[in-house]
């Protein structure tokens, strides 16, 4: 499947930008923009079903909200190797007069961004408005999130995870980032959330885990089943089982790098564990 | 013009954390919240010493609120911890009817205001929450300019009935405030005194505004600076005695002009002395990324700007 292999090649390199992008302004998220690497690039490379170009109200194309803004580097990397905007803008990351702004915002007019997110638990809400704008235009296409597990603790989340099920939003998948990590800790420790599963089928969802979050041929396995389940009067929510900061070994299993830059030596060593695969911006 | 010393570049979120800290060991009463920001918020050391008087909310801060207004039923001084924006347009009605409303005693703490935040951009740096928080019937609202006089408000407002918002910020600047000088509420503070223009500021931008009546000193102008650290209840009488003798004042802080610092100035002057202002704030627009610094420079917020706007004023004399 020479396509896997391109994609893991992709994957790779997305990592690269992420430590690249956090390193060069000593700020940003690296940790979780890691950990949901081969989601993004499942997603927007072999999932979602995509027109050329951008155009803000997205007729007859997959959209796609993320609601966890704080991993932009991520999501820049990947829209930016898409074709969205240029690939040396990763450049500008966090910089004055910038359009890549510490969280994604439509302020400035970045190509691939349809909202802005930063600020928790904001993000199901508006995809449920543009799911429901999707049916009254009779656009069959999907709407596509993602969601920190600790932004769950926000309650509009509930607010939304009841509404798309009460009204049977059934066009929507919903991810979270089982990653198990937030700022001050796990998640366990801060605020035990419970059984994430039982709550969202509680609350009228079909929900599905991906038990391999950062196994790209899992990743894309998941999300096909998932599309699969659309279109039967229940939103879908996916339970995607990452670690945070994967790729890098110093990052992983623990929230310390949740948003913090590495050093230049930490860089390095990072970057040696990700060696090029599609050039660096 | 008198000489203020910087004693140390220092964050006034830490000055925040040092006063929490000492009202721990002094008032038993006193509890701290926080929505999963706790490094940011320095709370560490409050939480070390007193466990048990630490509630991890999680990222839930419209909770946080409401158990903070419930906490004070029982005799607790709740103090919260987030971010200015998750602290007031996040929790808006929370704080209107749990806590304004009810007339709880919560201390509204809040870092991270204004665009010095830096690079996590817009949807982080909020310049509209002087202006929410003293629209609240009862609510003071507190804008400290350094580390030494937010340490110094944390531990009054412990002391205050009612329901106090106090704001902060997240880089390190000068701190010049003398470490013992008594922190009042809703009383300004002289810094020095002038004759040909008031600079009333708040905030980061005092010691802007200190820097701001040096240069205007060389080119012949006598600047008065006064800081007004509580924007509600504002010390009017302060500030007309001021206005009074120079004739003309420029406001300056973080913060947009409607709502602001600035605009209770313009509404009490108005209805009592008339005067020539010119304002020092953002101009109705949202921030972004960028460091602190070249951010302040953008959005007009620095010494260089005060200067301009007393050159401005003084011409409307
Ligand atoms: C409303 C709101 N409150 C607080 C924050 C600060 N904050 C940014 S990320 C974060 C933790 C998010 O945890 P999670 O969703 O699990 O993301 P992860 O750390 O796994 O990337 C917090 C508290 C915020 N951005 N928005
Ligand atoms: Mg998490």
């Amino acid at each position: 499947m020479p396509k896997l292999q391109e994609l893991q090649d992709l994957t790779v390199q997305v990592r690269r930008d992420i430590l690249r992008m956090v390193h060069k302004v000593n700020s940003g998220h690296p940790g979780g923009s890691l950990g949901c690497t081969e989601f993004i690039v499942a997603l927007y490379n072999e999932v979602m079903e995509l027109k050329d170009g951008f155009d803000m109200d997205g007729k007859d194309e997959d959209l796609f909200f993320l609601s966890n803004g704080h991993i932009s580097p991520v999501f820049y990397s990947v829209l930016a190797r898409k074709g969205y905007f240029p690939v040396e803008e990763l450049n500008t990351f966090r910089l004055i007069d910038s359009r890549l702004q510490g969280h994604p915002t439509t302020h400035e007019g970045l190509p691939g961004v349809r909202i802005a997110s930063g600020s928790l638990g904001q993000g199901m809400s508006v995809a449920l408005g543009a799911a429901q704008a999707k049916k009254l235009n009779k656009d069959s296409k999907l709407v596509y999130t993602l969601h920190g597990d600790g932004e769950l603790q926000e309650g509009q989340n509930w607010e939304a995870i009841m509404y798309a099920a009460g009204k049977k939003v059934d066009n929507i998948i919903s991810t979270i980032d089982y990653n198990g990590q937030q700022i001050d800790g796990a998640t366990n420790d801060v605020l035990p959330m419970g059984d994430l599963k039982k709550k969202f089928e509680a609350f009228g969802w079909d929900v599905l885990d991906i038990k391999e979050g950062n196994d790209l041929e899992a990743v894309i396995k998941g999300m096909k089943e998932a599309k699969s389940r659309t279109g039967k009067g229940k939103p879908v929510c996916v339970l995607l089982h990452t670690v945070m900061g994967h790729g890098v070994d110093f990052m992983m299993y623990t929230h310390a790098w949740h948003g913090k830059a590495p050093n230049d030596e930490q860089l390095a060593t990072a970057l040696g564990q990700n060696p090029e695969t599609l050039g660096d911006y | 013009m008198k000489k203020y010393i910087d004693q140390g570049k220092n964050d006034t979120r830490s000055g925040f954390g040092a006063g929490l800290t000492e009202l721990g060991r002094t008032n038993p009463n006193v509890v701290a919240l926080c929505a999963d920001l706790v490094g940011s918020l320095k709370m560490e050391k409050f939480i070390e010493e007193n466990p048990e008087r630490f509630f991890q909310i999680g990222i839930a801060e419209a909770n946080m609120m409401g158990i903070a207004a419930g906490l004070t039923i029982g005799g607790k001084i709740p103090f919260t911890g987030t971010f200015a924006n998750f602290s007031t347009g996040r929790v808006y009605d929370q704080i209107r009817q749990s806590i304004a409303y009810s007339d709880k005693n919560v201390k509204i703490c809040a870092s991270h205001a204004g665009v010095t935040l830096g690079e996590d951009g817009a949807t982080h740096q909020i310049l509209e929450d002087l202006g929410l928080m003293k629209m609240l019937p009862g609510m003071t609202v507190i804008n400290t300019c350094d580390y030494n006089q937010t340490k110094a408000a944390t531990i009054a407002i412990a002391e205050h009935h009612g329901p106090v918002y106090l704001r902060f910020g997240r880089p390190k600047v000068a701190n010049f405030t003398p470490v013992d000088q008594k922190f009042e509420i809703g009383k300004a503070v002289m810094l020095n005194e002038g004759t040909d223009v008031t600079i009333v500021a708040t905030g980061h931008l005092v010691w802007e505004a200190l820097i701001a009546a040096e240069n205007l000193e060389k080119q012949g102008i006598s600047a008065e600076v006064i800081n007004i650290h509580t924007i509600k209840p504002l010390d009017g009488e302060a500030v007309l005695k001021s206005v009074k003798k120079t004739g003309c004042v420029v406001t300056a802080e973080e913060h947009n002009y409607l709502g602001g610092l600035g605009e209770s100035i313009s509404g009490f002057l108005a209805t009592t002395h008339p005067t020539p202002q010119e304002f020092v704030a953002t101009k109705d627009t949202f921030g972004e990324s960028g460091t602190p610094e070249q951010l302040m420079d953008k959005y007009g917020l620095n010494n260089k700007a005060i200067v301009n706007a007393v050159v401005n004023v003084l011409k409307r004399k």
